[in-house]
C-alpha cells in the first residue's frame, strides 16, 4: 500500500504527530485537525488519500477518527503505524479524562462539587447539540433527495425518540439503505 | 470484580462493532446497560461523564474509560479501552487493506453511498436519545438548541461553546 506517499514517517514522528493532534481537538473538531496535520503541515498523503480513509473510517464501525488514525498509521507504516497513530491519539487524553473523572467523582458532596456539577450539565447540553449540529452539516453535505433522507428520518426517530435498539435497526436499515441506492441507481 | 470486567469487556466489545457512523452511534445502548442493566453508574453520572469525555482532548468515545473507571477502578478503564476500540481498529485495519485493492469497484460506491443516510440518521439518534435520558429543564433545553445552531451553521470553537454553556447554567442556577 501506498508508495506515492510524498514522506514517509518514522514511526516516532507518527506518534508525536497523532499526540499533537490528540491535544489540540476539543469537543468534535478531530477530523479538521487530523486533515490539517496530516495533509496540510506534514504533507504525509495527499487530499484524494486522506478523503477515501475517512469515508472508510465511517464505514467501519467505531469511533471514526480513531478508526481514520488507524486508517493513517496503517498506510503509512503497516501495522506498528497503526498503533504507533493509535496510542498518539489516545494515550494522553486517556489520563486526562480519568484524571477529570476522578476529580467529578470526589468533588462531589463538597462545597466546589455542585459547581463543577453545574458547569458539567451546561457543557453536556452543549455536547448534546454538537452532535446535533454534526448532523445538520452532514445532512446538508451529503442528503439532496427525499430517498436517504427517509431512512435518515427512520433511524433518527426510531432509536432516539422510541427508544429502539440499535442492532435491530441496523439489521432491518441497513439492507433497506442498500437495495433503495441500488434500485435507485438502476 | 472479575465478574464486573468481563461485563465490561463484553459490552464494550460488542458496541464496538456496532458503532456505525462514529461512537456516538452507541451511546443510547451504552447508556441502557450502563445505567439500566449493571447500574454502575446514575443517569446524571452518565451525562456528566458525556461531557467530560467531550470537553477533554481526545475521542469523545474515551467516555468508556469513565464508566470502565467507575465500574472496577484503573482496571476497568483499560480493559474498557481495549474493548471499545480493539475490535473496531482490527477491522478498520483489515478494511483498509480490501478498500484499496478495489478502489475502483461498483460495490464500493454503491455501499459508500448506502451507508451515509445511516450514519446521518445515527448521529441524529445520539442526540435525541440523550435528551430523552436526562432531566431537560428549559435552560438546559436552550443551551442544546443554541449549540445545535451555532455548530450546524457558525465556524465557532466548539471549546468555546463548551464553555458558554458551563458559564450559561452558572449563571442560571
Amino acid at each position: 500500500m501506498g508508495n506515492r506517499e510524498p514522506r514517509r514517517p518514522s514511526l516516532a514522528s507518527l506518534f508525536v504527530g497523532f499526540v499533537s493532534i490528540g491535544m489540540m481537538s476539543f469537543g468534535g473538531g478531530l477530523t479538521a485537525w487530523i486533515r490539517r496535520e496530516v495533509v496540510q503541515r506534514r504533507g504525509w498523503m495527499d487530499d484524494q488519500q486522506f478523503l477515501s480513509g475517512y469515508a472508510l473510517s465511517q464505514l467501519v464501525p467505531g469511533a471514526t477518527n480513531v478508526n481514520l488514525a488507524v486508517f493513517i498509521g496503517a498506510q503509512l507504516r503497516g501495522v506498528p503505524g497503526a498503533v504507533s497513530a493509535l496510542l498518539g491519539l489516545t494515550a494522553l487524553p486517556v489520563a486526562i479524562v480519568l484524571v477529570l473523572g476522578a476529580i467529578y467523582l470526589h468533588s462531589r458532596g463538597l462545597p466546589g462539587g455542585a459547581l463543577f456539577s453545574t458547569a458539567l450539565t451546561g457543557m453536556g447540553a452543549v455536547a448534546i447539540g454538537l452532535n446535533l449540529g454534526t448532523g445538520i452539516r452532514l445532512a446538508r453535505l451529503h442528503i439532496r433527495r427525499v430517498v436517504p433522507a427517509l431512512v435518515t428520518a427512520v433511524i433518527a426517530i426510531s432509536i432516539g425518540v422510541l427508544g429502539f435498539p440499535l442492532l435491530y435497526v441496523l439489521v432491518v436499515m441497513l439492507p433497506v439503505s442498500l437495495a433503495l441506492t441500488w434500485w435507485e441507481q438502476n | 470484580m472479575i465478574v464486573t470486567l468481563v461485563q465490561l469487556v463484553l459490552l464494550f466489545g460488542g458496541l464496538s462493532l456496532l458503532a456505525f457512523g462514529g461512537g456516538t452511534a452507541v451511546l443510547p445502548d451504552m447508556q441502557r446497560a450502563a445505567v439500566g442493566l449493571h447500574h454502575w453508574l446514575t443517569g446524571p453520572e452518565f451525562l456528566d461523564f458525556f461531557a467530560i469525555s467531550r470537553a477533554a482532548p481526545g475521542p469523545g468515545s474515551l467516555i468508556v474509560v469513565l464508566i470502565g473507571q467507575k465500574a472496577a477502578g484503573l482496571a476497568g478503564a483499560l480493559v474498557s479501552f481495549v474493548a471499545m476500540f480493539g475490535p473496531s481498529c482490527a477491522l478498520t485495519y483489515v478494511a483498509a487493506r480490501v478498500w484499496h485493492r478495489y478502489s475502483h469497484a461498483a460495490w464500493r460506491v454503491l455501499v459508500e453511498r448506502a451507508l451515509a443516510p445511516v450514519a446521518i440518521g445515527l448521529t441524529f439518534a445520539s442526540g435525541l436519545a440523550l435528551i430523552h435520558g436526562t432531566e431537560h429543564g428549559w435552560v438546559t433545553y436552550a443551551v442544546t438548541a443554541g449549540a445545535t445552531l451555532a455548530f450546524a451553521f457558525t465556524e465557532l470553537n466548539p471549546v468555546a461553546l463548551l464553555a458558554g454553556g458551563a458559564v450559561v447554567l452558572l449563571v442560571a442556577r
